[in-house]
């Protein structure tokens, strides 16, 4: 009796490790970053665009209009795509069929993001150069890259929802006379509604937090974008780009840095747990 | 003017495929480009050379080995704790407060970009522990990284494990735990071997956690206080600084056909497992 008590003490201990590294991330990258922002301001540090370190100014907004809007790029060729897939896997498609496309599309999630990274600036970049203009190293390039890297994310949850949707309401739509299209068009997706949300907020913070395909793909230049063809630095290539050598006040704003990135992916986070939770 | 319900279908049913179909192109191509021009590269002196002249010449042994050693100290590292997670989350508790709170730590952990953990890797162990750049500093921020994996997979292995087995043994008397050692963790091996094995393919990949927290040095790791450059962060390096673009294309090759593998066979351990009990 006294041994069960002390093993369910000791899972419970074990049970609490992720919690405990939730805390302790949250806790050490605010007690590195906060001292700067309160330093520096939040105003001077995200309502300012000058980012020049080793002269005091430590200005964000130019990398988190650029994160913002290589995420949304990054949803408008995911989206769709990904959407497309989970639709054909959990309603057209024979079952045979998914039985091998679904592992098959899995797999693009085991690709390492600096094989991305590396095939984005092979083949993508010199193309966007040549026929679009500018450096190729792009706002573009890294929207391209990153809505193939939420791709997996986008499927996988799309599906869940989509085959979690009773079959009866698929029966009584086709009883109706509707076609299968129209079926899948009025009534799955709309049941299906609150996952399929989730799966785009998911694949959202996998896109703003991705660094390794981003750093090599989108060239890293400090200012806002004015068109797709510009070079862009986001928060995370910022941070990865300068760790290796800030020091002092420097490396708080990198950690600084990291606070803002790890606000947006929470907020993403406990907005999808919210809608998965109503359901 | 509606459109013919039958033309309608037919034109989405095809875009949907084709959007498909263009999908997995995407795949196949970066999966063949990929061994086209890596796997010529691959050759045993490849594999079992000193990488020389800072990987411009001679082969990535160093790297295979440290990315073996800190997949290995991250595995041993986050096993227990995820197993561990899943038995209290299924056979100690009742749905509830705890439950949820446990369940909703684990997936904002999922959520927590590499980079971040990067960072907290970098401050947490190798400066303020005093670790430095090293395997153990790696492979502990990389536990944390997959603990989510573990947990998740192994959760779903012991639930699929049917009531009747828990019924019968403690109809024999057996206490919870032996119970769960003796009856439901064997049962729900293949399923937590799978958590495992996505694990190890997760650790092969990673790039951004290692940079900070293991380093780049690329002599041979002989302990857990060395630096140690895995195979991805050798590759990144390689191709961004345009060391030897061969050499890169070798190594992201062995990398991404062994994480493909892994993730395969995974996946269809998990499929026989699941089948079995349902």
């Amino acid at each position: 009796m006294h041994k069960e008590k002390f093993i369910e003490k000791v899972l419970f201990l074990l049970a609490l490790s992720s919690i405990t590294s939730l805390a302790l991330i949250t806790v050490f990258i605010f007690m590195e970053g906060l001292p700067l922002v309160l330093h520096t301001g939040l105003r001077n540090f995200i309502l300012s665009s000058h980012w020049a370190p080793t002269r005091g100014y430590f200005g964000i907004l130019a990398m988190i209009i650029s994160s913002v809007l290589v995420t949304l790029g990054a949803m408008i060729l995911g989206v769709p795509l990904g959407l497309a897939c989970a639709i054909v896997l959990a309603e057209f498609s024979p079952p045979r069929l998914t039985f091998i496309l679904k592992p098959t599309l899995e797999l693009l999630a085991g690709i390492p993001s600096v094989v991305y990274g590396f095939l984005g600036v092979i083949w993508l970049v010199p193309l966007i150069r040549v026929y679009l203009g500018g450096p190729g190293l792009s706002l573009l390039a890294a929207s391209l890259i990153l809505g193939i890297m939420v791709l997996p994310t986008i499927i996988s949850i799309s599906i869940d929802a989509l085959v979690a949707v009773p079959d009866m309401y698929r029966q009584g739509s086709i009883a109706l006379g509707a076609t299968q299209w129209q079926t899948v068009q009025r009534v799955v997706l709309p049941a299906a509604h609150s996952g399929i949300i989730t799966a785009i907020i998911l694949g959202m913070g996998r896109a703003i937090g991705e660094t390794m395909a981003v750093i090599m793909v989108a060239g890293n230049a400090l200012k806002i974008p004015t068109s797709i063809l510009d070079p862009v630095r986001t928060l995370t290539s910022n941070i990865a780009l300068e760790l290796g050598y800030a020091t002092g006040l420097h490396r708080e704003a990198l950690f600084a840095t990291g606070i803002v990135l790890f606000i947006i992916i929470m907020i993403l986070n406990l907005s999808a747990t919210l809608l998965t939770r109503r359901r | 003017m509606r459109l013919n319900p039958n033309i309608s279908q037919f034109v989405m049913k095809s875009l949907l495929w084709l959007m498909t179909g263009f999908t997995i192109f995407i795949l196949i191509f970066i999966i063949i480009n990929v061994s086209v021009k890596g796997l010529p590269q691959v050759t045993p002196a490849f594999l079992l050379e000193e990488p020389h002249d800072m990987g411009r010449a001679g082969g990535i042994f160093s790297t295979i080995v440290a990315t073996a050693y800190i997949t290995l100290v991250a595995i041993l590292l986050a096993t227990p704790l995820g197993v561990g997670t899943a038995i209290y989350l299924t056979e100690y508790t009742r749905e509830g407060r705890v439950t949820r709170m446990i369940r909703f730590g684990a997936e904002c952990l999922a959520g927590v970009p590499s980079i971040i953990l990067g960072l907290f890797g970098f401050v947490l162990f190798v400066l303020k522990l005093g670790l430095g750049w090293c395997v153990l500093s790696g492979g502990l921020t990389l536990a944390i990284m997959v603990l989510p994996i573990i947990i998740r997979t192994s959760e779903e292995a012991i639930k699929a494990v049917p009531q009747e087995y828990r019924q019968v043994c403690f109809s024999l008397g057996l206490s919870q735990w032996q119970t769960v050692t003796r009856v439901v963790l064997p049962s729900a091996l293949p399923g937590i071997t799978t958590g495992v094995m996505l694990s190890v393919g997760r650790s092969l990949g990673e790039t951004a956690v290692l940079l900070f927290t293991a380093g780049a040095g690329l002599r041979l790791p002989t302990s857990l206080f060395d630096s140690g450059r895995t195979m991805a962060v050798h590759f990144y390096i390689l191709a961004r600084e345009g060391i030897s673009m061969p050499n890169a294309y070798g190594t992201a090759a062995i990398l991404m056909i062994s994480i493909l593998i892994i993730n395969l066979t995974a996946y269809s351990l998990m499929q026989r497992f699941l089948r079995r009990h349902t």
